[in-house]
């Protein structure tokens, strides 16, 4: 449940639920236990002084929902959300944030076994966030950790 | 998990500070003389609580402390010691020691173990000026009876036998047998013998059945009433005979006592008395002679429970995140319902149709929804006002002042989290009043005032704020020497022209005290400001007014919750952005004349005679590269922390609403110039400005700069 299971994929045992969406033309997935719901897309409040990933704010049932534009956090070309994207809600250690995606595409369960490491290049991006490789179906799904998708708290100025 | 016992604990210090703020309650209300039976009866089962509970926690010092105490106004329950203003003056003193005893024990730390023994030295002296019998027989007891009872008394040192039956009722409430014989001990020696004759074979044995018997000799020379006491909570669930050592008469089970002010009835011998019946063995079935007169107490009990029962209304202990989160749902109902009515009306639903007089309904339930679920959170300011006699005692001690303290609107309810705060500064503004505010008594008599100063707290709500207002009839700001030392301070010019309105709200200014000398109580100087700084920071306002040789009042005003907020609402390039009310000083259009550039980028507006830093908002908070031609802009002058002015410009004014705040921390982080979030009638996310770091930004170039470097890397 926690983002631990992401980051250290070895050390689990047996099966696991994954969920899988498009971002641009390549899919993700994470582990299912960390979604918390989906929904459709709805304008965000652009936060002030913010990195370009964080789309902004919106309303969660009166909770504020920072939403991360995972296109750009995962460095692919970035285009303007329409109605037809989807945040996916998950939680992070005390934290739930919306992850902007183009679509949510399978729910997959994977045994370790199969998940391949991730091929040793000198690309910082796939280093945070690519902890393994996963065929399905001739598709290539890169299993990702959420640990740092969301910028770090501010040094005390 | 932690420790189980702890939690325990907790809840029993939180129901010590609600007993020890009944029981001063109780006791001013006796001092005043509007105390009722009630009241006395409060007040001694307050004490007798933390009594109980204190002795399960084996706080020693504290159960000894509390019987004293508990000792004494039992004597006032029966009415054998007159509560003279001297015997609450010592009950007074004798709260806030049992106070210092339940705060040392909570924290594990010591006492003032001489003030404490000082106090049990005064109860003594109380306890025996009433030893001799008082010349006003007992309210409740039949003088006859009473004298009896009295001579009584003086004979007993033999045994007492005490025959003790608990009916399953005692263990379902988690009464515990051991621990009544452990607090009989106290009492005296005791000789404990248990009765097991009525357990049934193991094959019929109801696990959760009572059937034991215990009878106990006690040798003491305690009264029936002490051991009556030891029962007290088990009284209703179990049969208890008690027979006095040289029963003189009275007969077993005759003496009885209501929980309301001991009540002592003396029945006539029946005929074929048994002289001192050893122990009633095995009950039940219980003995010949109990039921007449077992039936009473039961009775008398009863009606006892029910008239406390009366007295304190029931109440829950509620985690507040929970309150909070239902709180934040609520809000979201509110606006979803919102949303839904303006989509019925987009689709064309007459509004006299089914759906939308249902919508209607709808709407009535969910803001009537939304004011109880705010009302949940609200208290009435009691909890705080009933901390400040005692302050007003001690600082009155201090300063050797004779002070009155009159509270008016108690009642006035505010949220839990405001209440939280306005202690401080409510206690900072009382000991201002006494020691400052209030002379000395030998100049009180010499002006003709009443050698004891008044002080008054009034709470009350007006225009959807609470308004604290706390006056003395004391001298009043003297005007003189408050001008004399800004002058001396630098903080006005010396031919400054300040109206008597002015010169009073000087005193607010930092580093300002006008006691002549700096006392402990007031402190040095960090007076007034502190007070002021810590209001604002509540959203709240400040005054003072002041006539002299009659005295000051400060009123303090404050928003009814932390939870909402009244704020402007503005937009800057096309965001919609609150700036805070209590922040804004004034709205103006800025003409082109007036602004003069500073450097490269800030510019000062003329106002008045000084210049004050312009802040455009759009461009400070990146919304937009350029800046804002300063004439097209709405500009509004904002006072931060310690009153640091700027402007701020705006493209417009929408107008003026109240938010409920959202915290931007609990899912993302903080971010430089906004201070938290709300959520609009459409659903949107707005951010609400944090007016301080705006002011500080448009002060400072390393600020500016420091806050405006965002970090882009991954």
């Amino acid at each position: 449940m926690s983002a631990t299971i992401q980051a250290d994929p070895a050390n689990q045992a047996g099966n696991r639920e994954l969920i899988a969406f498009r971002v641009g033309r390549q899919e993700f997935c994470i582990n299912v236990m960390m979604v918390r719901e989906i929904r459709g897309w709805t304008a965000a409040t652009r936060l002030p002084r913010s990195p370009r990933y964080v789309r902004g704010v919106i309303n969660l049932r009166g909770a504020v929902l920072p939403i991360v534009d995972l296109a750009i956090r995962l460095g692919l070309p970035a285009s303007e959300p329409t109605a037809r994207n989807v945040i996916i809600v998950v939680q992070i250690g005390q934290q739930q944030v919306g992850l902007l995606v183009d679509a949510v595409s399978d729910i997959l369960t994977a045994s370790n076994a199969s998940i391949q490491p991730s091929p040793d290049v000198t690309s910082e991006l796939v280093k945070t966030f690519v902890k393994g490789l996963l065929p399905v179906d001739g598709r290539m799904i890169s299993l990702i950790s959420l640990d740092n998708a969301l910028p770090r708290e501010l040094e005390a100025a | 998990m932690e420790d189980p016992m702890a939690a325990i604990r907790e809840t029993f210090f939180q129901e010590c500070d609600e007993q020890l703020a009944e029981l001063e309650t109780g006791l001013i209300a006796m001092e005043n003389g509007t105390a009722e039976t009630e009241t006395v009866n409060a007040v001694f089962r307050a004490v007798h609580s933390m009594k109980g509970g204190a002795g399960i926690f084996a706080l020693d010092a504290l159960v000894r402390f509390a019987h004293v105490f508990e000792t004494a106004l039992d004597k006032v329950r029966s009415g054998t010691l007159a509560a003279t203003p001297a015997v609450l003056g010592v009950f007074l003193r004798a709260a806030d020691v049992l106070a210092d005893l339940v705060h040392a024990a909570r924290e594990n730390t010591s006492v003032d173990n001489a003030r404490t023994a000082t106090m049990v030295a005064e109860f003594d002296k109380i306890n025996n000026d009433c030893e001799t019998p008082s010349p006003a027989p007992a309210k409740t007891a039949p003088a006859a009876g009473s004298g009896l009872f009295e001579a009584a008394l003086e004979e007993q040192n033999s045994a007492w036998e005490i025959s003790f039956t608990p009916r399953a009722e005692l263990y379902a409430k988690a009464n515990e047998t051991a621990i009544i014989l452990r607090e009989l001990r106290r009492l005296g020696e005791i000789d404990v013998r248990l009765d097991a004759s009525c357990l049934p074979e193991l094959s019929e044995l109801d696990p959760e059945g009572a059937y034991l018997t215990w009878h106990i000799k006690l040798t003491s020379d305690c009264d029936e009433a002490a051991i009556r006491h030891v029962f007290e909570f088990v009284e209703d669930d179990c049969v208890l005979l008690i027979t006095p050592p040289e029963p003189q008469g009275f007969v077993p089970g005759t003496v009885i006592t209501g929980d309301n002010g001991f009540k002592f009835e003396f029945f006539p011998p029946p005929e074929d008395e048994e002289p001192a019946p050893e122990p009633e063995a095995a009950v039940p079935p219980p003995p010949r002679e109990a039921p007449a007169a077992a039936k009473n107490p039961a009775v008398e009990v009863m009606a006892a429970k029910a008239e406390s029962a009366a007295a304190v209304s029931a109440t829950i202990r509620v985690d507040l995140d929970r309150v909070d989160r239902m709180i934040d749902l609520v809000g979201e109902l509110v606006i979803n319902e919102a949303m839904l009515s303006q989509r019925v009306l987009e689709a064309g639903i007459a509004r006299a149709s089914g759906v939308a007089m249902a919508l209607e309904e709808l709407e009535h339930l969910t803001r009537e929804i939304q004011d109880s679920v705010m009302a949940i959170r609200a208290q009435p300011v009691r909890s705080v006002f009933q901390r400040m006699p005692r302050l007003v005692r001690e600082v009155a001690a201090q300063t050797h002042k004779q002070v009155r303290l009159v509270t008016e609107g108690e009642g006035t309810e505010v949220d839990k989290t405001v209440i939280e705060r306005i202690a401080d500064p409510l206690t900072h503004m009382i000991r201002n009043a006494i020691d400052h505010g209030l002379e000395s008594t030998e100049r009180r008599i010499e002006i003709g005032k009443p050698a004891e100063g008044t002080v008054k707290l009034i709470a009350l709500h007006r225009s959807g704020r609470i308004v604290l207002e706390v006056s003395d009839d004391g001298a009043g700001i003297n005007r003189a020497r408050v001008r004399e030392k800004a002058v001396e301070n630098g903080v006005i010019a010396a031919d400054a022209q300040l109206s008597d309105d002015e010169i009073d709200n000087l005193i607010f200014l930092p580093g300002f005290s006008t006691a002549a000398k700096v006392s402990d109580i007031s402190g040095r100087g960090v007076g007034m400001d502190v007070v002021r700084q810590s209001v604002a920071a509540l959203g709240g306002r400040i005054s003072i007014t002041s006539r002299p040789g009659l005295g000051s009042t400060f009123t303090l005003s404050l928003p009814l919750t932390l939870a909402v907020l009244d704020g402007m609402v503005v937009s800057a390039h096309g965001h919609t952005l609150i700036i805070p009310l209590s922040a804004i000083v004034e709205t103006l259009k800025p003409r082109a004349q007036d602004v003069f550039p500073l450097d490269h980028e800030i510019n000062v507006l003329a106002l008045r005679g000084g210049y004050v830093p312009m802040v455009d908002i759009a461009n400070s908070l990146c919304y937009s590269e350029s800046f804002i031609e300063p004439e097209q802009s709405v500009a509004l002058l904002v006072e931060g922390e310690g009153g640091v002015r700027a402007v701020l410009l705006v493209d417009a004014i929408h107008g003026q609403r109240q938010v409920v705040i959202k915290s931007l921390e609990a899912n993302y982080r903080a971010v430089p110039g906004i201070g938290a979030a709300t959520v609009m009638g459409d659903g949107r996310v707005a951010l609400i400005l944090d007016v301080d770091a705006m002011v500080r930004n448009a002060r400072s170039d390393a600020g500016r700069g420091a806050e405006l470097a965002v970090t882009e890397a991954v």
